[in-house]
């Protein structure tokens, strides 16, 4: 384990632009207001003003950036009190807004990329009636993932936690007529809901232990914490990051999530929702330096998972899913150098955000191959698409080499550092690493053979066309930000976010490049070969049925499906049932029967009513006789 | 001692029995009226029992009140309601009657007991203090000094009894009222119908050997005329309205005569002769009934 | 005389006045017990009255009295419209409210 060398900076007020950083959450709040409460009447305009939801953001992240960089170093973590949210006795919850160089990095992520995929779904979404309300759920999506990312405490993020899921459903649900998208959404709602257990359960404890959920108070007051509890949390916390960030073993929805517009599947459920789980433990980095069952945990979950993603990519034939599994497998990598400790934090972020430009480059390339071959998704009908789409397939190379981490491409940099930082901490963690580069390799190669290159294996009636200019020109921008920003960001990342991630840099040159670095690229070069050999052959315009194990259990999602409804869903119906059954004989029983005795008693009071008078007024006097014989013989008495 | 009889001991000896006497006659009769005298008897003794109790105006509103009014009132919905039906005796509700009884003896049993346990005792304070400036003066002192307002409110109170007596017995008229011009046109337009006569009806007793109203009047051929009687009457049987005595005579000459016209001419009309006669003595009963039955 | 054989001829009477509320079906003769009690309770009163020596239980068999007849003239309204509408009087006749 790393010595202690925690640093925990204290934010300093906002003054200036950094006044107005709720700004930020308000814009595209009040777009989604605009654009679900304008109607019909805003149709013609309404994808205009989406996108100036997001573009409006991103200058005014950029500005905050700008003064950020012009701004001290220990000054660069800024407080924005906004209002007092509740008070409970002595205890007290602010939403504040906490603005530090992880928060403005997440900031600059999600308008920047979300700015190039709302122009894109301009295009994307053209001849969808209700492309609407798909900009007022981008743009909802945005002010949710913002809040999660401004939060200064974790009650605040878990707004922003839960707003991101609610945008989520919505858009995976957005096309709700097609019964599996409404299922899909579903799916990611419930998955999604375990996890919030888990972070809730990480906030009582926090509010049990320290009084507090804001990120400082408790990064001060957790060093003091008991070492069970400070466990506890960071266990708590991993749920959470593992239901949104589809980590083993909470990683079924994310495959079905990609039944949502290919838009919302770049940048939900590959950009930036799905790293919110690595934004989460980056934050509470100071809880898992204590715990080393906690952040190994972590580490275990990222490498389990950045396998199976890969099992995964390796088998599916539908693109976006391959892009899913591969998305998955990437966020291992992120979590795996998350729990590593402070020196993996700052590559983890790294990695999320080289991986947020190359992936979302590739879910618009293919976004533009779908759009091409009418909404088809299979990539057994598809090949050969190089030459009629070559600014797609161009951009989408540009992702498939930086994915795989050929020099001098942003994955390279990025995951590179990850491998090397997994081999010091463990050399089994980094051998894993390494080989899951390695299947990176095979899966994107096959993704890259069976959709662009090869034979043509088109359907009937399918003439495949370039995408129009609209959705060719974010492709280039994050195409070209695939190639740089590995170079552009490898030293400075670190420096910029040490005071968050609580990481003393040291220096890291371009060109330097490390054993395992070298070695990293000959299994990457082994695996493209493979991928070459295996899908250079015919491949058949049907799947095959009959398949080995290994292909049959990464086509049906690591067969979590059936395990999850053998286990939760048959074991909690028969567990509800046996609670029904109690509840329906004991209680119910107990219930009726007194009521069916009341009703059996009022039947033979009933007849007491007999309609005559003087049977009443016999009563009557009999009451009477008996008060008074009460009265007068208690007298006498 | 020698109790000494006072004369407001008499009054209440004579007066008990009898009141007594008129709570069990009104409780046994079976008519309604004898019921009501009962009553009526009962309320006079005790009537007579408050003067003797030193209560004079108390006596006079008893027999005003209650043996005036109110019991004009129940005799008067007596009238209405049907003053000589007569009740049946026979319970009808299972044990009812043994139970009343028993509960009824058992109340009784305990206001006594009340009454002995409460132990008045043998000295009343009498109200010659009282009744010093007239019991009836002291009684206004009482009512319109502190009752004052209760008075005042039960002088409403039998406002809204009237009242709520005048909305409750008001019957809605569903048809117009048939004036003397409406009658007269009816009468008219009947006898233009059905030839029925449009002068009054014939009086009873018109020839008939008795004149009251349960006597038919009798027609110039020696028959009934079934409309100079009330219905009623001949509903429950008091008026006679039978042809039999009149028309076996009538029958006896006529059967008489064909026979003898028969056995002189020759012919043999006398079945023929007995077959109309039957029909048409017949007829006429008919007539009675429906008259009878018409105006039920 | 003893006031105690005034109450126990109330208290006589009012037994009577409910043995006749009980038995008989015509809804007048029970209408006319219901009377018998109210002057059963008069006469208590007035006795209490000539026992205690003031006048203010003449007074209240004087409201009693007051309040009797408004009663009997709503009472026998009501007989009387159950009677057109029924043409019966009798209380028995009346036993459609039940069960």
């Amino acid at each position: 384990m790393y010595p202690m060398e925690m640093e925990i900076v204290d934010p300093v007020a906002a003054t200036g632009i950094f006044q107005f950083a709720w700004a930020l959450i308000a814009w595209p709040l009040l777009v989604t207001a605009i654009l679900l409460l304008a109607g019909k009447a805003s149709n013609s305009w309404g994808h205009l003003l989406g996108v100036a939801g997001a573009v409006g953001d991103f200058v005014l992240a950029v500005v905050l950036w700008i003064q950020m960089i012009g701004t001290e170093v220990p000054n660069r973590a800024v407080k924005v009190p906004v209002t007092e949210w509740m008070t409970i006795g002595t205890m007290s919850v602010r939403a504040d807004l906490l603005v530090d160089q992880l928060s403005i990095l997440f900031a600059l992520l999600v308008t920047g990329v979300g700015s190039l995929i709302f122009c894109y779904s301009i295009g994307y979404m053209a001849h969808d009636p209700n492309r609407r309300r798909f900009f007022a759920y981008l743009n909802l999506f945005i002010a949710a993932m913002l809040t999660l990312v401004l939060a200064d405490n974790y009650a605040l993020l878990f707004i922003g936690w839960e707003g991101v899921g609610l945008a989520s459903y919505l858009l995976i649900s957005f096309w709700q007529h097609r019964n599996s998208a409404a299922l899909a959404g579903k799916k990611a709602f419930l998955v999604n809901r375990v996890g919030d257990l888990g972070l809730l359960c990480a906030m009582f404890t926090m509010f049990a232990l320290f009084g507090s959920v804001n990120f400082n108070q408790v990064n001060h007051a957790i060093s003091g914490a008991p070492a069970t509890w400070i466990t506890a949390i960071g266990i708590f916390l991993l749920v959470a990051a593992c239901g949104k960030s589809a980590q083993v073993p909470l990683q079924s929805w994310l495959l079905d999530a990609m039944e949502g517009p290919t838009p919302v599947s770049a940048l939900i459920h590959a950009a930036t929702m799905v790293t919110a789980g690595v934004y989460l433990v980056v934050r509470s980095h100071a809880i898992y330096e204590l715990t080393n069952a906690a952040s190994l945990a972590v580490m275990v979950v990222g490498v389990v998972t950045l396998l199976a993603g890969a099992w995964v990519g390796s088998t599916k034939d539908d693109i976006k899913k391959v892009l899913a599994g591969s998305t998955m497998s990437q966020i291992g990598y992120m979590m795996l150098a998350a729990g590593i400790g402070p020196a993996g934090g700052a590559f983890a972020i790294f990695h999320l955000f080289t991986h947020g430009f190359f992936k979302a480059n590739m879910f618009l390339g293919a976004g533009s191959v779908m759009h091409a071959m009418d909404d088809d998704t299979d990539m057994r009908h598809f090949g050969a698409l190089r030459k009629v789409m070559p600014w797609t397939f161009g951009t989408f190379a540009m992702g498939y080499l930086a994915i795989i981490g050929i020099p001098p491409l942003a994955g390279f940099y990025s995951k590179d550092h990850i491998v090397v930082a997994a081999w010091e901490r463990g050399p089994v963690f980094g051998v894993l690493a390494m080989i899951g580069a390695a299947i990176t390799a095979f899966y994107m190669t096959r993704l890259m053979m069976m959709t662009f290159l090869g034979d043509k294996r088109w359907a009937e009636g399918i003439h495949p066309h370039e995408s129009p200019a609209i959705m060719v020109g974010p492709l280039v921008v994050l195409a070209i930000g695939s190639a740089v920003l590995g170079v552009v960001l490898n030293n400075a990342i670190q420096v910029w976010l040490a005071p968050p991630t609580g990481h003393h840099p040291h220096e890291l040159a371009w060109y330097h490049v490390p054993w395992q670095g070298w070695a990293t690229l000959l299994l990457v070069i082994l695996g493209v070969a493979v991928g070459y050999l295996v899908y250079r052959r015919p491949i058949a315009f049907d799947a095959p049925g009959k398949v080995n194990p290994l292909v049959y259990i990464g086509r049906n999602d690591l067969l979590a499906d059936k395990f999850n409804h053998l286990v939760f869903v048959r074991g909690g119906g028969a567990l509800a049932s046996g609670i029904a059954l109690v509840d329906d004989v004991i209680v119910d029983g107990a219930v009726r029967s007194l009521a069916g005795g009341t009703k059996g008693l009022g039947g033979v009071l009933r007849r007491t009513q007999t309609g005559y008078s003087r049977s009443y007024g016999l009563t009557m006097v009999l009451g009477a006789v008996i008060i008074a014989a009460v009265l007068i013989l208690g007298r006498l008495g | 001692m020698i109790p000494l009889i006072t004369g407001q001991a008499v009054a209440f000896w004579i007066f008990a029995v009898l009141a007594v006497a008129g709570a069990l006659g009104m409780i046994t009769c079976r008519k309604p009226v004898h019921s009501a005298l009962c009553l009526a008897g009962m309320m006079v003794s005790l009537a007579c029992i408050y003067a003797a109790l030193d209560a004079p105006f108390l006596f006079v509103s008893q027999i005003i009140v209650y043996t005036g009014a109110v019991m004009m009132l129940f005799l008067f919905t007596m009238m209405i309601v049907g003053v000589d039906t007569t009740d049946s005796m026979i319970e009808t509700i299972k044990g009812h009657r043994v139970a009343s009884f028993l509960i009824a003896a058992g109340f009784g049993v305990m206001l006594v007991i009340g009454v002995v346990q409460g132990a008045v005792g043998g000295a009343a304070a009498g109200l010659e203090q009282a009744n010093g400036a007239g019991n009836v003066q002291g009684i206004a002192r009482i009512v319109f000094g502190p009752f004052l307002y209760p008075f005042l409110a039960t002088s409403a109170l039998i406002m809204i009894a009237t009242m709520a007596a005048i909305v409750l017995s008001h019957g809605e008229r569903l048809t117009p009222k048939q004036g003397q011009i409406e009658r007269a046109r009816a009468r008219n337009e009947a006898f233009m119908a059905t030839g029925a006569d449009p002068g009054p009806m014939p009086a009873p007793g018109t020839y008939a050997r008795k004149n009251s109203i349960d006597q038919p009047a009798l027609l110039p051929d020696g028959s009934v005329a079934a409309s100079s009687i009330s219905p009623t009457l001949n509903v429950r049987g008091v008026a006679v309205v039978s042809n039999d005595g009149l028309r076996s005579a009538h029958r006896a000459a006529i059967t008489r005569f064909v026979e003898d016209r028969d056995a002189i001419i020759g012919t043999n009309t006398a079945q023929a002769v007995a077959e109309e006669l039957d029909d048409l003595a017949q007829a006429a009963d008919d007539q009675l009934t429906t008259t009878g039955e018409g105006e039920q | 005389m003893d006031p105690n054989a005034y109450l126990i001829l109330s208290a006589i009477l009012f037994t009577i006045g409910v043995v006749g509320f009980l038995t008989r079906r015509n809804a007048l003769i029970a209408f006319m017990s219901a009377e018998l009690m109210l002057n059963a309770s008069n006469l208590a009163m007035v006795t209490f009255s000539h026992v205690t020596g003031n006048l203010y239980g003449q007074v209240g068999a004087f409201f009693v009295m007051v309040v009797a007849a408004a009663e009997v003239v709503v009472g026998l309204a009501i007989i009387m419209i159950i009677f057109k509408t029924r043409r019966s009087a009798s209380v028995d006749d009346q036993s459609q409210l039940k069960y």
